[in-house]
């Protein structure tokens, strides 16, 4: 196993490397994107790692073709490009088949900042949350990145992997919730690379943060089990509001309130630095505190 | 009346689909009757030779020859299309056995027969891949980018059949042979009604690159045999 890295992208490189070398049965599919950190990948596996060119329908069917042999494919490029692009290919290609595969997607909500709305995917998440038995893994660092990868190369089923350069100082390495803190007041629950933030924004509040890499399934019996007051807020890096059918059906008997931060749903038309992309979606620290700090008092 | 014919009547309901279905017959009879290495007892064989059946509209003859062939009973294709039936207008790899690919969208099958045969020859699987498109359905760019890609690699393993039955808007007659020419793939046109000329095209394998068949298939005639 390598040590990981900093930097999300450059572990996800490899760790597919390693798996492509520790498992007969893994297989990569890119298309272009990213094909500079797999030159090691293509000269030891000329047969399991392949670059499609510029052609993402055909490099999600090309993987679904490999799953439909048993292989295990992952299938990488930009986010916008993997699931936005090719969504029918996504649906049809892996889930009505009813084969699995591994779909990583890099550049997430923010990354391309100064790319522009070409290179982003903010809705990724609700997009493949549309399909049945998804798993969603949002790591927030190299070292989640690194442990995402491999356990939804060893499952079976659809993943989607969402690899951005944000990243939190710790890692928590496992599925569903985790205690971050505990307090007696809301919940706050933190999904990938905002914890910090998070942890930030209401470091002068009696709440309770909770943190989750695991989109899907969301782990609805620990937010029951944790949940103090019946007041729940959700920021998520991507499309706001994307995981509140989730809070919905976890406390379906549980009269509550629910605050959902996200990205907003305008388009930003904004260049600049990631982080001032996060500013802007009210993402940053002081933007969630702004936001608490109005729902607590309401 | 011979009993692919009999079977087919079997089915009904589905008029709108009945041209796609009787333009491919003759196709399929060949392939399962004298070329494919598939039988209802290696249908789960990772060595067998796979068929996807990309134009999945009108699946009445995929299912007739299927049948016929013991891959699932009779009493399957009166009650096609109802809520219980395994069998729908649009077939399904995880409802009916020996149905390889789920599809009905068109655009899909080809690119998915390149990821199979990469995922074959991975695996040191020799076993031929064979897909089924129509001359309307090559109008998806999904398909552009896999028969590049396939003669790029050379998939020797891949034999597209286009039935060719004048279906698109914007039809150029001999565009299709030329197009998969001009990529690198071995071209053979034929009837799309004679079985001993489907036989030739479909058993003939080139070594280093990929094939295609392209079986002309005029509106409103019948089956040849």
């Amino acid at each position: 196993m390598t040590t990981p890295t900093r930097d999300p992208r450059t572990q996800f490189a490899r760790t597919a490397t390693d798996l492509l070398d520790e498992d007969l049965s893994t297989a990569l599919v890119i298309a272009e994107i990213s094909a500079r950190f797999f030159g090691t990948a293509f000269r030891r596996h000329p047969d399991r790692a392949l670059n499609v060119g510029i052609r993402e329908q055909l490099l999600v069917n090309v993987g679904a073709g490999m799953a439909l042999t048993g292989m295990r494919p992952i299938v990488h490029t930009f986010g916008t490009f993997l699931v936005e692009r090719t969504f029918e290919q996504v649906k049809l290609g892996f889930g009505h088949q009813g084969v699995g595969g591994v779909l990583v997607g890099v550049g997430g909500s923010f990354d391309a900042s100064t790319a522009g709305r070409t290179h982003q995917a903010p809705g990724d998440v609700a997009l493949m949350d549309t399909l049945p038995d998804v798993a969603i893994h949002a790591p927030g660092t190299a070292a989640e990145t690194d442990a995402a990868l491999r356990s939804a190369v060893a499952a079976e089923g659809l993943h989607y992997v969402r690899v951005v350069g944000q990243t939190n100082a710790d890692s928590f390495v496992g599925p569903g919730l985790h205690v971050v803190r505990r307090g007696a007041g809301a919940t706050v629950i933190a999904f990938g690379p905002v914890l910090d933030e998070v942890l930030t924004a209401t470091a002068e509040r009696d709440v309770t943060v909770l943190y989750t890499h695991t989109v899907r399934p969301f782990d609805g019996p620990a937010l029951r089990r944790l949940l103090g007051t019946p007041e729940v807020v959700l920021v998520e890096p991507w499309l706001a509001g994307t995981s509140a059918r989730c809070v919905a059906d976890a406390l379906v008997d549980v009269p509550h309130r629910l605050l959902a931060l996200g990205t907003r749903r305008a388009e930003l038309r904004h260049y600049g630095s990631p982080a001032e992309h996060q500013r802007a979606h009210g993402l940053d620290a002081a933007g969630i505190r702004r936001s608490v700090d109005a729902f607590l008092a309401a | 009346m011979n009993d692919i014919r009999r079977l087919l009547t079997l089915m009904t309901g589905d008029e709108k689909h009945s041209l796609a279905s009787i333009s491919t017959l003759d196709v399929l009879r060949v392939l399962y009757e004298r070329v494919l290495d598939v039988s209802p007892e290696t249908v789960d064989d990772p060595r067998r030779d796979r068929f996807l059946l990309s134009k999945g509209h009108g699946p009445m003859a995929y299912y007739a020859v299927l049948c016929d062939r013991g891959f699932f009973p009779e009493s399957w294709l009166t009650a096609w299309g109802t809520f219980d039936s395994p069998l729908g207008h649009h077939p399904d790899r995880n409802l009916v056995p020996g149905v390889e690919i789920s599809s009905g969208s068109l655009g899909h099958g080809l690119p998915l027969a390149v990821g199979t045969a990469l995922g074959l020859r991975a695996q040191g699987i020799d076993s031929r891949v064979v897909v089924l498109v129509g001359d309307a359905e090559l109008d998806e760019g999904s398909n552009h980018e896999a028969l590049e890609l396939a003669a790029a690699l050379g998939l020797d393993a891949v034999t597209v059949v286009v039935v060719d039955n004048r279906s698109t808007s914007y039809a150029v007659p001999g565009r299709i042979a030329e197009r998969f020419t001009t990529e690198g793939w071995q071209v053979t046109t034929v009837d799309g009604r004679d079985h001993d000329a489907l036989e030739k095209a479909l058993s003939e394998r080139g070594v280093g690159r990929p094939n295609a068949v392209v079986a002309t298939v005029l509106d409103g005639q019948g089956e040849a045999a």
